[in-house]
């Protein structure tokens, strides 16, 4: 509902606006002397880019790279087998959020669990599990989070209410993730693998929502380090098209900055009052794997010792199961969400995979770019 | 995809930290962890997933509010609630 009622607002406020964006983009790309790979990072953009034909409106030289930024496709299975075997437990509620419930682990999804009797529920916001935990005192209400840096504070949030309210019947399972780790993982690893990447990552167009709470700085080492230009932007078509014109004249006047195109709620030191409530409960993890990426360092959190209390990984730690788990053969997400290839180069996109019957991740989010093609796919 | 339609405090219970807000008629108590200290009764904020993430500026709000609403006139009761209450829900995404 929500996609719709964006449509008709973005309809008739933004097509003139996007098409002067689109000419100056292209007088401005006819002054440089090589092509340029923008990675938008986040699944929001990727939406954005494909419902609004926006990779059409680019000129030759100018190629978008679809980014890792979408949480439910980088879970990989094993962490939805651990909500799986946690939300099959007699006297557990599992809460979470948007699409993670559709998502097949090795042992099926969370529908499957529950329609095999298992009580997994949909939250709004994590203020709900409070509610849940309030109207079930005999059950373990469990909140599998995840989320980039915009739902942690909010999983901080909700540890703190926990406490403060005395309730000792809500647990957590952790699968909190973080941007800029993995877009140096993409970064190194196409550094490392010059010759199976045709496709060097000369751009990022920065996530705007991450940035509200960490704050644009996360970015930028990217800029200064790595040297490659990052404009933050808003999901707005017009936002994604007047970042990609930033990213543009950087290179043509030959500057390399971490700039804001989304100035309304994005500072470079974002909400302090988060970051502080994350510091409080959380710490990074050493590795996480991530679904197509394998293990990337410091790329998540969890809750520190002190909470280990409310931790499911520790208290349940007999229960989960820990073998590694292969995706499914024919699935090529992990290359998708490395930016390595589109999902109509997969062989059963459309045909066995589709978003009815997702053979992966990225069929199954509304994130996810094999979604995004699927569902716009009669503007490629 | 976020919708992010403003929302108006219209109460504060420094207590629970949380706030009642009211988004276009529509009104929910959501948390105020983050800008506990500055949010005052009256102000528009931006909410995500239960959470006023931050406080905007009044005269934006209203412009805002005034394109969303054009858009959700088209719709029935039960539509226009709906919207309203996904429209700041987006899947934890970036
Ligand atoms: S179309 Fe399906 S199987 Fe193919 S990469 Fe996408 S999610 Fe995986």
């Amino acid at each position: 509902m929500a996609l719709e009622l964006k449509n008709l607002y973005d309809d008739f406020r933004d097509a003139k606006t996007i098409k002067a964006l689109a000419k100056l983009i292209e007088e401005e790309a006819t002054k440089l002397d090589r092509d340029i790979n923008i990675m938008e990072v986040c699944g929001g953009h990727t939406h954005t880019i494909m419902k609004y034909g926006l990779k059409q409106l680019m000129p030759n030289n100018i190629h978008f790279i679809h980014g890792p930024g979408c949480p439910v496709c980088v879970m990989p299975k094993e962490r939805i087998d651990h909500a799986f075997v946690l939300a099959m437990q007699e006297d557990v509620i599992l809460c979470t959020l948007g699409d993670m419930i559709k998502v097949p682990g090795s042992r099926g999804s969370l529908q499957d669990a529950r329609a095999n009797g298992a009580d997994v529920r949909f939250v709004y916001s994590p203020l709900d599990v409070l509610k849940v935990a309030i109207e079930n005192p005999d059950k373990k209400v469990i909140f599998f989070a995840i989320g980039f840096e915009t739902t942690t504070p909010m999983t901080a949030a909700l540890l703190e209410h926990t406490i403060k309210k005395e309730l000792d019947n809500i647990y957590f399972h952790i699968n909190h993730v973080t941007v800029p780790e993995v877009m140096q993982e993409l970064i190194d690893s196409r550094d490392e693998h010059v010759d199976s990447y045709n496709n060097q990552i000369d751009a990022f167009i920065g996530p705007s929502h991450v940035s509200v709470i960490s704050g644009a700085k996360i970015y930028s080492k990217f800029a200064n380090q790595y040297k490659r230009p990052v404009a933050v932007s808003g999901f707005e078509p017009v936002d994604v098209m007047e970042g990609v014109l930033m990213i543009v004249r950087q290179f043509v006047q030959n500057r390399c900055e971490l700039e804001i195109q989304y100035k309304r709620s994005v500072t470079m030191d974002g909400n302090l009052n988060a970051q502080k409530l994350i510091d409080r409960y959380f710490e990074k993890r050493g590795l996480f794997k991530w679904r197509g990426l394998g293990n990337v360092p410091n790329s998540a959190l969890k809750l520190k010792d002190e909470y280990s209390k409310y931790d499911t990984e520790v208290i349940y730690s007999d229960i989960l199961p820990k073998e590694e788990i292969e995706d499914h053969k024919l699935c090529i997400c992990g290359d998708i969400l490395r930016g390595m290839a589109t999902p109509n180069e997969c062989q059963v996109f459309g045909t066995a995979c589709k978003p009815s019957s997702p053979l992966g991740s990225c069929m199954v989010s509304s994130e996810g770019a094999c979604s995004a093609y699927y569902k716009y796919g009669s503007l490629l | 995809m976020c919708l992010s339609i403003p929302s108006k405090v219209v109460k504060i219970d420094k207590e629970k930290c949380t706030a009642v807000v009211d988004t276009m008629g529509v009104q929910r108590e959501v948390g105020i962890d983050f800008i506990e200290n500055e949010v005052k009764i009256g102000d528009y904020v931006l909410i995500h997933i239960g959470f006023a993430m931050n406080i905007i500026d009044e005269k934006e709000a209203l412009e805002s509010i005034e394109t969303y609403k054009e858009i959700l006139e088209l719709m029935d009761k039960e539509e226009r609630e709906r919207a309203i209450l996904e429209g700041d829900n987006c899947d934890g995404n970036g």
